[in-house]
């Protein structure tokens, strides 16, 4: 099992990572989801070897993994531009883990074809880096830290620079590889669908410090704050207050909420919860209506208010309607989530 | 990082000992006699090897650099010599030779074939004696008739003809500046620096080598030049008949037998030699008729030896000049840098001094402005 | 990933101690004698030049002669260097090869070539010999092979899509070199340059041979003070004098490569490479190879011209009088053995620096900051110190423990302290470029700092140190450096059969040297082109 404990980086006057304590258990997927710039893969990083802590600590199984090097931790690591190395062919970039270990050349070779099997690149042992196309070298990539057997695989952000359906593909791939049995891994990205698809857990981080974590339905239901709404792409945040289980949301009217205690918050309008109805009780004018395949997303103006959205059908520019809201769809910020 | 450490130590050692062993293996297989010389050194395979069997020494050559460099490097290891015998030493570097406490005294029981004019020191054994002449192209004096003196060579009518080597980086150089040193003094009316004062106004041209002077600049026999007179050797029309792609008779370039400079070339042992009795044994085999007699043909150089005979090559193309011109070595040696300084000042020195420097100034700071320029605007952007 | 610093020294420790004891220590020897004769300091000899008025023009116009020739030589060699880079055409290899026979070229045969072309009765019907013209000329030919090899090398491993990038985003092709392709190539160019400027700087055999007898560099006025006069104390203030101008060039450069340095992704060279197409990349590819054929291969020309030409006709006359003794019992030297000296020297050379090189660039290429600074220059340093002064030095210091001053070792180490520069000038850009990514993915694939060495930076680097090995060979061949002025032990090489052949008069003489120096060219050229072709198993196109 890996634990963080405590974890600080700071580069000059930068805390690009900031107390972060977490743990993966043995067998978990863990994915730490935020923004660019939030020090997740400096902790990822960290967590490799390739950076030194400025506080806290590692632990592996509770050992301190501090003065262990690196190359001596044991660990895979999937990089975002897959640092292939360009003067060895696809067969030894995947047997090069195997080769550090000392295993000898026949069952390097085996257990790399093996390891290319998984990722279905039969056959490309003598393939040329150079030549494989962006998907192609992700595998490589993939295999190449799988090969070795790690006990942890580390990946940071290893589908970002695909393009999008390639990457929607292999997140299904890797999700099938992730799943087998016995594997741990901690899946750094920036995509909470990527997150949400592949890991059993998710870690949210914001400017160095982890803001929320859960299962991905329960970050998903519940996001902590602002931040995390924001980020998993809730528009509609409005200013509430609480008082006896009724929230008084402005223009959404007011909305009963369990859980909370009184006084002022905020609360995410999921766009879920908000539908045209002709029986609804809020007034409000159609902004704009962007086309997203299964329905539409619309933005809507409840006076001095935006909020946005999901209609099977488009409803005319400038068109006053009627909208119903679900309280379901409502939640109020700042609730409690259980800790991971 | 310990090992590293270590393993560069083994190399280091490693190194060392393979830097060791073949010195130190030869040493003790054999007594080799050592000889220190320059570049121009030159002795028949057979020659040597006739030596060897004589004596029981075997011969290790060490060449490299001209006589000047030889002598430095055997004053800069003076009592700690590289070899026991050093030969090239000549008459223009012999007194800073003797100066520098190079040699050990020996006197050669061969030295009776050698004319005492030649013997200048005990220390020293003279092995071979050499002029250097101006040479003339047979071919380019046919109607008008070669120099016949130095003076001659003020003559407008042999204007641009001269070519000279730089006697501050030339051995024959040098030779040539002693030898008008010699015959015009350095007072009275007209000295040596007014006839090179004439010379240059008579457009002497100056290269810094023998080789670029003669091959570069000399119009006669193997030169590629445009120029009838070259400073070189009285034995240079022996070299061209020998080394002649068709085999001459005659050679197609003259010396002119005024104004040469004798040089005598000497052989020493080496103060603090390990093998002085092999030194000796070589320094009295160079005297013998067999080295005597190889040294014509292999240095282009006369023998010390008045029994050695002489090929007939030479006897008939190498010119031996009546009244040649020296300067002892002491005074050399004294007045070497002065002489070559002002020499430099008159035949060498722009009139319109810095001009150079005015030239070079200005495409110095247009390049600078420019590349500066342009890195000025690259960091603005 | 921060290396440790012990493990750096550690490193260090035999690049340091080979240039302690074969550069420092003979240098810091002949400059003391010099300084401090009969062992107390003597400073008379600063006053002494700093008052003579021509010793100083000396100093400035070894100065301004090679900004000049450096500029000379990148404007005049990047177009090559842009051809060799980006386009393929038959030929290409041998054409490289053949590139750098100018650079290994005995200066005392290149100048005999340039008289002949622009010299009395040349062939170009121009007078320049005596010129500062003919300097820079042969500058800009000797040097061209540096800047063809170190841009060239760089530049064809640039991602070409970097510059389409610009050119998509509006830049004209100007623009996209002068913003994009000449940014990327600085570490290279400024590698380049500061090599030429070093061996301009301590210009020696062609000032001395086409400058006449009134140009003079700081190195020949040290060779005639030493040489000629034996005026040691000036000589070694002159020395001094060089050195604190060439430090202070390698300080800024180094200082300059700091702080530009780029990490980029390198190509391989095959993959930004291709055959020109349409007229006007013909055109250009065309003019710039036959400009470029017609400035370096002019003078080698003229020499393979005169061994040819016998007299009253054409033939190998003067190649079968390498053999032969001719009309006298003297042969001077044995042009076999020559050959197989020359080799022999030049692959020992070549071992001794490809090992304290690559050791050398790899503490350079890790480390940032002041003491790497220095030692990186102290590394180029031998480049720019004159020959004589080191090989004097050898003379005074090398006799103990060990005597080293005649033995045949001292060849081959000389010239590797020359040759060194060129490897770690080749490796380092390219191993600083060798990105920090790769290193990580080795470790954390198990790969400790050294095995991350041998297996990442090792290969990667290979076929830059083969382009460097290349160079190590060539100065080797060439005969440069120090032992040229002092006596070692009677193995002729190459050059000095020539130097000798040239030294008697008579025509076979002359097209001895002359053949001579054509075998020397092709054995050169061969050398070269032979280490081109070797590669590590297994590493591709890189």
């Amino acid at each position: 099992m890996l634990a963080v404990l405590g974890a600080s980086i700071r580069f000059g006057d930068l805390a690009a990572v900031d107390g972060v304590s977490l743990s993966v258990a043995d067998g978990e997927v863990l994915a730490l989801l935020g923004p660019s710039g939030s020090g997740k893969t400096t902790l990822l990083r960290a967590i490799a070897g390739l950076q030194s802590l400025d506080h806290g600590s590692v632990l592996w199984d509770g050992d301190d993994l501090g003065p262990v090097p690196a190359h001596r931790r044991g660990f895979g690591l999937v990089f975002q531009d897959f640092a292939l190395f360009p003067h060895l062919d696809v067969g030894r970039n995947v047997e090069f883990g195997l080769k550090m270990q000392g295993v000898d050349p026949l069952d390097r070779r085996r257990r790399a074809s093996a390891a290319l099997d998984q990722v279905e690149l039969a056959g490309f042992e003598r393939r040329k880096v150079a030549t494989l196309s962006g998907g192609q070298q992700q595998r490589v990539a993939l295999a190449r830290a799988l090969a070795a057997g790690p006990r942890m695989i580390l990946l940071d952000e290893p589908l970002g620079s695909l393009d999008r359906a390639l990457r929607e593909r292999l997140t299904g791939d890797l999700r099938a590889l992730l799943a087998r049995p016995g594997l741990t891994a901690l899946y750094v990205t920036h995509d909470q669908a990527e997150a949400f698809a592949i890991a059993d857990r998710v870690a949210i981080i914001d400017r160095g410090r982890i803001v929320q974590r859960g299962t991905p339905e329960e970050v998903w239901r519940r996001p902590s704050t602002a931040f995390v709404a924001d980020f998993l792409g809730f528009r509609t945040v409005v200013d509430v207050m609480v008082s006896s289980g009724v929230a008084d949301a402005g223009p959404f009217g007011r909305i009963p909420v369990t859980g909370v205690s009184d006084g002022p918050a905020m609360a995410v309008i999921r766009p879920d919860a908000l539908a045209i109805d002709p029986a609804g009780h809020l007034d409000a004018v159609v902004q704009t209506v962007a086309f997203r395949g299964s329905h539409c997303l619309v933005t809507l103006r409840l006076g001095t208010v935006v909020a946005e959205a999901q209609e099977r059908r488009a409803p005319p520019l400038g068109a006053r309607v009627r909208l119903s809201l679900d309280p379901n769809g409502v939640v109020v910020l700042g609730s409690e989530t259980p800790p991971i | 990082m310990k090992r590293i450490a270590a393993v560069t130590a083994a190399v280091v050692v490693a190194v060392t000992t393979a830097l060791l062993l073949p010195a130190s293996a030869a040493a003790r297989q054999s007594d080799p006699v050592r000889l220190l010389t320059h570049e121009s050194f030159a002795v028949s395979q057979d020659v040597l090897d006739a030596f060897t069997v004589e004596t029981g020494y075997p011969v290790v050559i060490l060449t490299g650099g001209d006589a000047g460099q030889i002598v430095n490097q055997a004053i800069l290891a003076a009592g700690n010599p590289v070899a026991d015998v050093l030969f090239g030493v000549d008459t223009t570097f012999l007194s800073r030779a003797l100066d520098g406490g190079v040699f050990e005294a020996y006197e050669s029981p061969g030295l009776d074939v050698v004319p005492p004019g030649l013997r200048a020191d005990p220390r020293v054994t003279p092995i071979d004696v050499g002029d250097v002449c101006l040479n003339y192209d047979k071919a380019a004096f046919v109607t008008v008739p070669p120099p016949q003196t130095l003076d001659d060579l003020t003559d407008p009518a042999y204007a641009g003809m001269l070519v000279v080597e730089n006697p501050a980086t030339s051995s024959p150089g040098l030779a040539f500046l002693l030898a008008t040193i010699a015959r015009f003094g350095e007072s009275g009316d007209y000295t040596w620096q007014d006839y090179w004062a004439d010379l240059r106004r008579n457009g002497v041209a100056v290269t810094q080598g023998w080789e670029e002077a003669y091959y570069g600049s000399f119009s006669g026999g193997s030169g590629e030049g445009d120029r009838p007179l070259v400073v070189s050797y009285a034995s240079s029309p022996a070299a061209e008949v020998v080394f002649a792609t068709e085999p001459t008779a005659t050679a197609p370039t003259g010396v002119i037998t005024d104004g040469c400079f004798h040089q005598v070339e000497y052989a020493g042992i080496l103060a603090g030699t390990t093998n002085r009795a092999g030194a000796e044994a070589l320094i009295d085999f160079m005297l013998s008729d067999a080295f005597q007699e190889d040294v014509p043909l292999n240095m282009f150089v006369f023998p010390a030896s008045t029994e050695a005979r002489l090929p007939d090559v030479f006897v008939a193309h190498a010119a031996v000049p009546a009244e040649p011109e020296t300067v002892a070595p002491a005074a050399i040696e004294q007045n070497r840098e002065r002489w070559v300084d002002e020499w430099t000042a008159i035949v060498l020195r722009d009139p319109s001094g810095t001009r150079w420097g005015v030239i070079g100034a200005s495409i110095a700071a247009v390049a600078v402005l420019a590349f500066g320029g342009w890195r000025f605007r690259r960091r603005r952007r | 990933m921060s290396r440790p610093r012990p493990g750096r020294w550690a490193l260090a420790a035999l690049p340091l101690s080979f240039l302690g004891v074969f550069f420092l220590w003979p240098l810091v020897s002949i400059v003391w004698t010099g300084l401090a004769p009969g062992g107390v300091f003597d400073p008379s000899a600063f006053g002494k030049v700093l008052g003579n008025g021509s010793l100083l023009d000396v100093v400035w116009f070894t100065l301004w002669q090679a900004t000049l020739s450096t500029a000379l030589t990148l404007v005049v060699a990047l177009p090559g260097a842009y051809v060799f880079a980006r386009y393929d055409f038959p030929g290409k290899r041998l054409l490289r090869a053949a590139a750098t026979i100018p650079f290994v070229l005995p200066t005392m045969v290149a100048g005999t070539a340039f008289l002949a072309l622009i010299g009395p009765n040349g062939a170009l019907g121009v007078r320049l010999d005596g010129t500062v013209t003919a300097i820079l000329l042969a500058h800009v030919f000797f040097n061209y092979a540096v800047v063809l090899r170190t841009v060239g090398g760089l530049w064809s491993h640039l991602d070409p899509r970097l510059e389409e990038a610009a050119r998509a985003l509006g830049a004209s092709r100007w623009r996209t070199f002068t913003s994009v392709t000449l940014p990327l190539l600085r570490p290279a160019i400024a590698a380049a340059a500061s090599i030429v400027f070093l061996f301009t700087f301590t210009s020696f055999g062609i000032v001395l041979i086409l400058g006449g007898a009134g140009l003079a560099t700081l190195e020949v006025e040290i060779y005639r003070q030493t040489s000629t006069l034996f005026d040691l104390p000036v000589a070694a203030v002159l020395a001094i004098l060089q050195l604190v101008g060439v430090t202070a060039v390698l300080l800024a450069y180094s200082r300059y490569q700091e702080r530009n340095a780029v990490e980029q992704s390198l190509r391989p060279a095959a993959e930004t490479s291709r055959r020109p197409r349409g007229a006007r990349e013909r055109v250009m590819v065309g003019g710039v190879l036959s400009s470029m054929a017609l400035l370096l291969g002019a003078p080698p020309t003229v020499l393979v011209q005169r061994s040819l030409s016998t007299g009253d006709g054409w033939g190998l006359g003067f190649y079968r009088a390498l053999g032969e003794q001719g009309r006298t019992a003297a042969q001077f030297v044995d042009a076999g053995e020559a050959v197989r000296n020359s080799l022999g020297f030049a692959v020992a050379a070549t071992v001794i620096a490809l090992v304290i090189g690559l050791t050398a660039a790899a503490v350079v290429s890790a480390g940032r900051g002041r003491s790497s600074r220095w030692f990186d220059s102290l590394l180029m340093l031998p480049l720019g110190t004159s020959a004589v002064t080191i090989g004097f030095g050898f003379i005074v210091a090398l006799d103990a423990p060990v005597d080293l001053r005649a033995s045949a070792w001292l060849i081959p180490l000389a010239h590797s302290l020359v040759a060194i520069p060129f490897v770690v000038r080749s490796v380092v850009p390219v191993m600083r470029s060798v990105r920090a990514r790769l290193r990580e993915a080795a470790a954390v694939l198990g790969a400790s700092p050294r095995r991350v060495w041998r297996e990442i930076d090792l290969p990667i680097v290979s076929r830059a140190a083969a382009v460097g090995a290349g160079f190590a060979m060539a100065v080797s061949l060439g005969e440069f450096g120090a032992t040229a002025f002092v006596a070692r032990p009677d193995t002729p090489t190459m050059p000095v059969a020539i130097f000798r052949y040239l030294g008697r008069p008579g025509e076979i003489n002359f097209g001895r040297a002359m053949a001579m120096s054509v075998i020397l060219m092709v054995v050169t050229a061969a050398a070269v082109a032979l280490i081109e072709r070797f590669r590590a198993p297994g590493l591709g196109e890189f």
